[in-house]
């Protein structure tokens, strides 16, 4: 990444905007917002979990993109791999515990994690994309391979997680699912907040403004880049693991290339570096689409096209960002 | 012997197809640093073009071309000057992103205007039928893609380096503001390198409508390896490009033949090795 450069997005300096009792404020928007979702489209429970499921695989683009700088195409590899981890765990081996699945999504998309950090980070800049292009497509295929394991192109299926707590069934509503979702969603959120303001999100930070200055100063720039693509794997795992449990069935498109480049496409719609713009970001991004394909998925590509264009020439920060400078300088005055 | 043959002819053909779209991403990638996902879309139109010409219009193969590849720089140039010209010099992913929604947008238009189907361009006679070489026969359309790649790179070999718009374009590439101050006017080289490429783009659609078929979902499809070839080879460097399309193609096609079920495995498995023992592609400069 051109780190160097004013104008870049990921080159500006991004202050904590916020301390630390926003963080509060944050969790309860979120708790609002889901409350809100679910009195707003109660018989679509699947897609706002399917919504939770994306969205953290989009803050996970966003921990190597927008906090390390580092431009990757390829993030549906670890998001896939947590899907197929915890779909396999209950397939294959009997785990239904629907916490055991989410952490086996979250190991197995930690490892994919650690695979593609290892490969995308021997290059820089146009190697990188297309390295990290590469490592998804090489998931997909041996996915489309090993069909004993994953089903091939008809998916994994036979995923029936067992009730939550010994309780609460996953049932047609998605009642349960959504809520667990929810609980995920808050819990990764505020894990995310703590790891953001330590003392190594800054290093990250640190890294995407001057990786040269970053070693000069004796912190390893490979070594801490690669712990994030560790943290970011398990954040996307565990997105992927409650998107099969919630779907009770793991497809091929969940290791595609269209779907990392839309979560990149989300990520900068929201606004890369804060992990609220990784959320509205998606938000926006999914509902839009389900609203918008519904008539004509055509169409949605083309909307879709020239609203990345708009936003990339007259809000290069995206949503949260542009929102957030505008809110500044009203309370300035 | 025979099997053998026939996957090299195909790995040649469809390597020089590759080579004729992807030498001008490589051109605006590595000389006027834009990473231009939007290249397969260009590609894409140009076959629409072309169809459109021949088989809508009536008119003739050689005709039809000339005309969507002029139609499809008219389309380009542009759109080079309202959206392109603000991203020259930005960060990769702020080119990444405008460029994909460049391609949406071409996608969602090709599908509004000429429906999901797949379009052929129907060849002339000369180029429908086989071709005997004495020992064997092959597809003349393949060797027409073999000899348009080897004709389009010795052209552009020489354009770059033996021309005086090839100097003005290497020294605005290596010093835009100097080679300004020296009196070259370095927006419409760099016009002119685009409209090239996107030109290039169009011909290799068009010639290689056979191998990679012309459908709306074609700028995504193809968009990866277009990216991966010109990485693979070096930016900028046709010589590299070349060799980066025939050792492509040469895996592609073969892992295609030889074992069908592991898709395009071996195609990546191959980039990932190449791009990490050479970082900068097989002939990229430093």
């Amino acid at each position: 990444m051109n780190a160097n450069h004013p104008a870049s997005v990921t080159g500006q300096v991004v202050k904590p905007r916020f301390s630390a009792s926003a963080d509060w404020i944050g969790l309860a928007v979120i708790l609002a917002a889901s409350v809100v979702g679910n009195l707003l489209f109660p018989n679509n429970l699947a897609l706002l979990t399917r919504v939770i499921g994306i969205v953290m695989l989009v803050l996970s683009v966003d921990l190597v993109t927008g906090f390390c700088g580092v431009a990757t195409l390829g993030h549906a590899a670890l998001f896939g791999a947590g899907a197929y981890a915890a779909g396999i765990a209950a397939a294959h081996f009997g785990i239904s515990d629907p916490f055991a699945m989410i952490a086996a999504g979250a190991v197995g998309g930690a490892v994919a994690g650690l695979i593609s950090g290892l490969v995308v980070l021997r290059s820089h800049g146009l190697g990188q994309l297309v390295l990290s292009i590469a490592i998804v497509n090489l998931f997909h295929e041996a996915a489309n391979k090993a069909t004993s394991w994953t089903g091939g192109s008809d998916g994994l299926t036979d995923i029936a997680p067992s009730p939550l707590f010994g309780v609460f069934g996953f049932d047609l509503w998605g009642r349960t699912a959504y809520v667990l979702g929810i609980a995920l969603l808050v819990i990764v959120f505020f894990l995310l907040q703590r790891l953001s303001r330590s003392p190594f999100g800054m290093l990250c930070r640190g890294i995407r403004q001057d990786p040269i200055r970053v070693a000069a100063m004796g912190a390893s720039v490979k070594k801490t880049l690669l712990k994030m693509y560790i943290i970011s794997g398990a954040v996307a795992g565990v997105g992927g693991g409650l998107n099969a449990i919630s779907t009770q069935v793991v497809g091929l498109d969940s290791l595609s290339f269209t779907l990392s480049a839309q979560a990149l496409v989300m990520l900068v719609l929201g606004g890369t570096g804060s992990l609220y713009g990784a959320i509205i970001g998606t938000v926006v991004f999914m509902l839009f689409e389900d609203f918008v394909s519904a008539a004509n998925p055509f169409h949605w590509l083309t909307i879709m096209g020239a609203l990345l264009v708009a936003v990339v020439l007259f809000a290069p920060r995206g949503i949260f960002g542009t929102s957030a400078q505008l809110f500044d300088q009203w309370r300035r005055r | 012997m025979q099997s053998v043959l026939s996957i090299a002819v195909d790995a040649l053909a469809y390597g020089m197809v590759l080579f004729v779209i992807s030498i001008g991403l490589s051109m605006t990638m590595g000389l006027m640093r834009v990473v231009n996902l939007a290249h397969g879309a260009f590609a894409m139109v140009g076959g629409y073009l072309a169809s459109y010409a021949v088989r809508d219009l009536g008119l003739g193969y050689v005709a039809g071309v000339v005309l969507a590849v002029a139609g499809t720089v008219v389309i380009a140039a542009p759109i080079e000057r309202l959206l392109y010209r603000r991203i020259y010099n930005k960060a990769e992913l702020i080119q990444v992103l405008m460029t994909i929604g460049i391609t949406f947008c071409v996608i969602g238009i090709a599908n509004y205007v000429f429906g999901p189907t797949l379009k052929t361009i129907p060849l002339p006679e000369v180029l429908s039928g086989p071709v005997d070489l004495g020992f064997r026969s092959i597809a003349a359309h393949k060797l027409f893609a073999i000899v348009c790649g080897l004709a389009v790179a010795v052209a552009l070999w020489y354009l770059v380096e033996r021309t005086p718009f090839g100097v003005k374009l290497r020294a605005s590439v290596d010093n835009a503001p100097m080679a300004a101050a020296l009196g070259v006017r370095t927006k419409s080289v760099y016009a002119a390198s685009f409209a090239i490429a996107v030109g290039l783009a169009a011909f290799g659609g068009i010639v290689g409508a056979e191998l990679l078929p012309i459908e709306p979902y074609y700028a995504l499809r193809y968009m990866v390896t277009f990216l991966v070839v010109v990485s693979v080879g070096g930016a900028g460097s046709i010589g590299g490009a070349l060799l980066a399309c025939l050792v492509l193609g040469a895996v592609d096609t073969t892992g295609r033949y030889l074992v069908p079920e592991y898709g395009e495995f071996f195609f990546y498995l191959a980039v990932i090795v190449i791009v990490c023992v050479f970082p900068r592609g097989l002939l990229g400069r430093a």
